[in-house]
């Protein structure tokens, strides 16, 4: 009942992206793909996510043979580095898509998705912000707006692109703090993408560090910072962790010249 | 303190410099763009309303109208979807040839369009490849209806694409990726999410094709054979009765043309104004 990743494969015409990754996550876990860019790890997520078609290998989640369902079978949300929220709709009708969008057997009632899409928006604590445009909120409303509408589809996996990339510093760390107790509370398998050594660190139960298309290793946070297995681990993860341990919760908020607050997010367009 | 050093105006040039500049500008405007139009409606005008309409109520002038939106009301909506499938295949899909695709699409306004009218006298004409079997079959295209239609399909065919294809890879793939990850049809997709992005960009892509559609000359001329009140358009005959020494009625019929393609920019323009916000918000936000 676990995900597991076997011997992915994956070329873009000459580029080979990754080159055979497998590895293995326990259910309801949350997991990170750390590394540089090119590294292949959002490639992975993309294949996870019915996006991107693996040339080999194979993926097993609940039971199920991952790669053979199409991406609209998969449930798998996916939350979008730039969010790609849908410009013409409302926050409601964003959130509300996943589930309008099935057939009428399987449809809710219009209350009903309604009142999910309340539920929704009061889970993102975004409330009363249901009628406004995308263009109208910030980036973190935005992107709060998308995992809104991922979860609506009750996905099986929740898939996060660079969640953070696109956000300053300080609403990046208020985030990352909420999003790592909203999945304590749903205990959704969530795989997330990410260049950031601390956010990876501070936020993952596993995490796998890419390295152009191979995993260099895949430990526990605390594993990793005790013993880094490759020179490219110990050299990746040095750069982020000057005390060597995590910031705590509480201080996280303070503003603090501590470790780069700007870091330049290399994979944005 | 040193007070603020504001320039009273953006460029130094001298006034002189200026005004003639502007003067060149609105003159050239004037003389090529404005100058024709007044013109034709003036010679349309000139032996008085009455006689213009007059001219537009001839048989053959009416039949004339008839076909030109005929033409129009087949190959607009034609080229739209074929715009539409070509702009969508092109910038949400990678495939090979793709390059070639979208110069293929750029054909018709690089080539002469009487060249393209040849084109079809050369297939579906009687000496044409296919000719002979199309007459054993009694079917006609050349000198008919479905040849005229041909022809204005080919030659107005990259309009809808053209206005498509920079606004569709502007907006890029994301929402129809978040589309399909949260259950979505190809369909519900493209009606749901890709449509609605671009409902703009495709009615000014069928405005402008449907004013070219109905103006086209060349290509027409080619294929239609110039059957008076059956297979002429309204352009062949405004030529028609030009070559005729008609002049007032040749302007009248022209006049209306005019007025058509004024009436397209009107409405246009209109959309553009009314809808504004609407259509900033479907470019990148």
């Amino acid at each position: 009942m676990s995900l597991v990743i076997e011997h992915v494969a994956k070329r873009f015409e000459r580029f080979p992206a990754l080159k055979g990754v497998s590895l293995t996550a326990p259910k309801g876990c949350f997991l990170a793909l750390l590394g540089p860019s090119g590294s292949g790890k959002t490639t992975l997520l993309r294949i996870l996510g019915g996006l991107e078609f693996a040339d080999a290998g194979r993926v097993a989640f609940d039971d199920l043979d991952w790669l053979a369902l199409p991406a609209r079978e998969r449930r798998a949300g996916f939350v979008f580095q730039q969010y790609a929220l849908f410009r013409h709709m409302t926050v409601a009708k964003n959130i509300a898509f996943g589930l309008s969008i099935r057939p009428r057997r399987t449809r809710p009632t219009r209350a009903e998705i309604a009142r999910r899409v309340e539920e929704l928006l009061a889970l993102v604590q975004l409330e009363g912000l249901g009628k406004r445009y995308p263009s109208q909120l910030s980036g973190g409303q935005r992107q709060r707006v998308a995992l809104a509408r991922a979860l609506a589809i009750e996905p099986r996996m929740l898939l996060l692109d660079e969640p953070f990339g696109a956000l300053d510093a300080r609403v990046r760390k208020d985030l990352r703090h909420w999003l790592r107790g909203l999945h304590e509370r749903l205990g959704v398998t969530t795989v997330f993408v990410t260049h950031d050594q601390d956010e990876a660190l501070e936020l993952a139960d596993l995490v796998a560090v890419l390295n152009q298309g191979r995993i260099e290793q895949i430990a526990t946070p605390a594993e990793l910072r005790a013993h880094p297995a490759s020179d490219f681990v110990a050299d990746f993860l040095g750069q982020a962790v000057p005390g060597g341990g995590v910031v705590p919760l509480r201080t996280a908020r303070a503003p603090t010249l501590k470790g780069k607050i700007f870091k330049r997010s290399e994979e944005n367009p | 303190m040193t007070p603020m050093l504001r320039p009273r105006a953006p460029t130094d040039d001298h006034p002189l410099t200026k005004l003639v500049l502007s003067l060149v500008a609105v003159g050239f405007i004037a003389l090529f763009l404005l100058m024709p139009l007044v013109t034709v409606f003036w010679e349309a005008l000139a032996q008085g309303m009455d006689s213009a309409i007059a001219a537009l109520r001839e048989p053959d002038a009416l039949s004339a109208i008839q076909l030109s939106f005929t033409v129009a009301a087949i190959a607009v909506p034609c080229n739209a979807l074929f715009g539409l499938a070509a702009a969508w295949c092109v910038t949400k899909f990678d495939f090979i040839g793709k390059n070639l695709l979208v110069t293929l699409i750029d054909i018709p306004f690089s080539v002469s369009p009487v060249v393209s009218g040849l084109v079809y006298m050369l297939i579906f004409g009687l000496q044409g490849w296919l000719g002979q079997d199309l007459r054993d079959h009694g079917i006609k295209i050349v000198f008919a209806l479905p040849g005229i239609v041909l022809a204005t399909i080919f030659v107005t065919f990259p309009f809808v694409a053209r206005e498509l294809i920079p606004l569709m890879s502007e907006q890029g793939r994301d929402e129809e990726e978040a589309a399909v990850s949260l259950g979505a049809s190809g369909w519900s997709t493209l009606r749901r999410v890709t449509l609605p992005n671009i409902k703009w960009a495709l009615l000014y892509g069928v405005l402008l094709c449907n004013a070219r559609a109905m103006g086209e000359f060349g290509a027409v001329s080619v294929v239609s054979g110039h059957i008076r009140g059956l297979t002429d358009t309204m352009p062949l005959h405004v030529e028609v009765l030009y070559n005729d020494y008609q002049y007032a009625a040749a302007f009248a019929v022209a006049a209306l043309l005019a007025l058509l393609a004024l009436v397209t920019l009107g409405i246009k323009s209109l959309l553009e104004w009314q809808f504004a916000g609407e259509i900033a918000a479907t470019h990148s936000h």
